[in-house]
């Protein structure tokens, strides 16, 4: 117990870095996401192809495997990225995240009554006047559950990080476990609890949101 | 298929894409090729770079090198996840079963245990399992992946209990089967029949999460392929991990091609009430956008 109070500015440290890598990685994946999502419901074959493409690939691809490549193999191919360990892993996490954003948006699209769509044609709306005015609005508030669940799990995933220099709270843990021997339990239950307070927030406003949202439809 | 978000495209403008098409490839190969040539610049095709693959340095034959690849490698991964993926379905069901209790105080721990495992990182139970209780990396590894999973698992579960009409548990009383009897063969099977896609899912990320055990130290296929590289020398990290991605994506792809037919076939045949969450996450076939690409 005393280990957690003794290190608590470490901890705090740690914590805030974890946060930051979730909000930096969690904004890029965001937009990247949102620009996939439009290509992968748009009329250009191409685009749809390239979209699909990377989001198979992403998800199916485990995460440590990107941090892998980002900071050891990419380097190889002559991309030198002018980033810390701290970049590289914002990197990594926005590439495997903007994949899961992606599907999120997809199917909160996909959750709209297909009736919607086709009325909005049927009065003579374009692709994009469909999208923007009649569909996106509507999946906007089906989508916000699920895409709080892809940041849960990025917040999660950040921990990927500590295997590869970063010294985020799972960092921190790691840290604090070789300097306590005897604490191990301790340490690792503080850096549970921080973990905790970022995961539980956010599901709690996910289960919030989508209660708001139930009986809309 | 065409979507109903815009017409199907007419002459002019079939012939419009078709070139749009050209031209968007085209400026793509271009990209790539050019990205390929920069490399190539730089030596990594050549040919003393993947030699690795075929006719290894330092005495080896290639059979060690893919031994030690797919036989140590893939098949370390594919042992923690064997070991794993079993006793976290079970262990799920437990609990999924365990959270249906009739009172309230009963059912508390089984919720909280859930709600605790889904909230923290894989990484961070195999380090607890590793620093903590001091397993040897494979055990820490399945532990990890089984606490978390179970609880996965479990929220599945009720989420396709949750799903099926309430009619079905309502005959199943009316006909006087008790309240286990109702849970196992009436709800609990058709539960698991809706909810096989999402199972499946999450074993790809079962799978995948495995690899989190190239940070704690277990020599699975990441591993194997650091230690090949440091073996043989930095220069073959290209070769090595192109081989050791596509068998990930072999793997992986394939299970997620299986999930996806199932769950056309299970779409097909029944059409039980749709929990929107679990369904609009695994949302491909019907839908305003169509599947294919």
């Amino acid at each position: 117990m005393d280990v957690i109070a003794d290190n608590l500015p470490a901890y705090l440290q740690g914590f805030s870095l974890t946060l930051r890598l979730t909000l930096y990685a969690g904004g890029l994946a965001l937009a990247i996401g949102l620009v996939l999502a439009a290509m992968r419901v748009s009329p250009l074959r191409p685009m749809r192809g390239f979209a699909a493409t990377y989001v198979e690939l992403l998800r199916n691809t485990p995460l440590t495997l990107v941090f892998f490549f980002i900071i050891l193999v990419a380097p190889r191919f002559g991309v030198l990225l002018p980033l810390d360990f701290i970049g590289f892993a914002v990197v990594a996490l926005t590439l495997y995240t903007a994949a899961f954003v992606c599907e999120a948006i997809r199917s909160g699209i996909n959750s709209v009554g297909i009736g919607q769509a086709e009325a909005a044609r049927a009065i003579g709306l374009t692709f994009g006047q469909t999208l923007n005015q009649v569909i996106l609005p509507q999946a906007f508030r089906t989508v916000i559950p699920p895409l709080i669940n892809v940041f849960i799990a990025l917040a999660k995933n950040t921990s990927v990080a500590a295997g590869f220099g970063v010294v985020d709270l799972m960092g921190t843990g790691r840290r604090l476990a070789t300097a306590n021997p005897g604490g191990v339990t301790w340490v690792l239950v503080g850096v549970a609890l921080g973990y905790l307070v970022i995961t539980i927030t956010l599901g709690a406003i996910a289960a919030q949101v989508e209660r708001k949202v139930a009986f809309t439809r | 298929m065409s979507s109903v978000l815009y017409d199907s495209p007419g002459p002019l403008a079939r012939r419009r894409e078709l070139v749009g098409s050209i031209v968007g490839v085209l400026i793509l190969l271009g990209l790539v090729g050019l990205g390929l040539w920069y490399a190539a610049q730089r030596g990594v095709f050549d040919a003393d770079r993947w030699d690795v693959l075929y006719d290894p340095p330092k005495n080896q034959t290639a059979a060690n090198v893919w031994r030690s690849l797919l036989v140590q490698g893939l098949g370390a991964t594919l042992r923690a996840a064997v070991f794993a993926a079993p006793l976290a379905l079970f262990l799920g069901l437990l609990l999924a079963l365990w959270r249906t209790a009739r009172l309230r105080w009963l059912r508390v721990p089984a919720i909280a245990a859930i709600e605790l495992f889904r909230g923290l990182p894989v990484l961070l139970m195999m380090f607890f399992g590793f620093l903590a209780l001091g397993m040897p990396a494979f055990q820490a590894v399945v532990f990890g992946l089984v606490i978390y999973n179970m609880a996965i698992f479990a929220e599945i579960l009720r989420a396709g209990l949750a799903s099926l009409p309430k009619g079905q548990a309502e005959a199943a009383y009316a006909v006087g089967l008790t309240r286990s009897q109702t849970l196992m063969s009436v709800l609990l099977p058709q539960a698991v029949r809706t909810m096989m896609p999402s199972l499946i899912a999450q074993l790809v990320v079962l799978l995948k999460d495995s690899s989190l055990g190239f940070i704690i130290g277990y020599a699975e296929l990441l591993k194997s392929i650091q230690n090949n590289s440091q073996y043989f020398g930095p220069q073959y990290l290209v070769a090595l991990f192109t081989v050791g991605a596509s068998i990930y994506l072999v793997v992986n792809l394939s299970l997620s091609w299986l999930a996806r037919w199932l769950e056309r076939r299970t779409s097909r045949t029944s059409a039980p009430a749709r929990d929107a969450e679990m369904v609009a996450m695994q949302a491909s076939g019907s839908g305003i956008v169509s599947a294919d690409t």
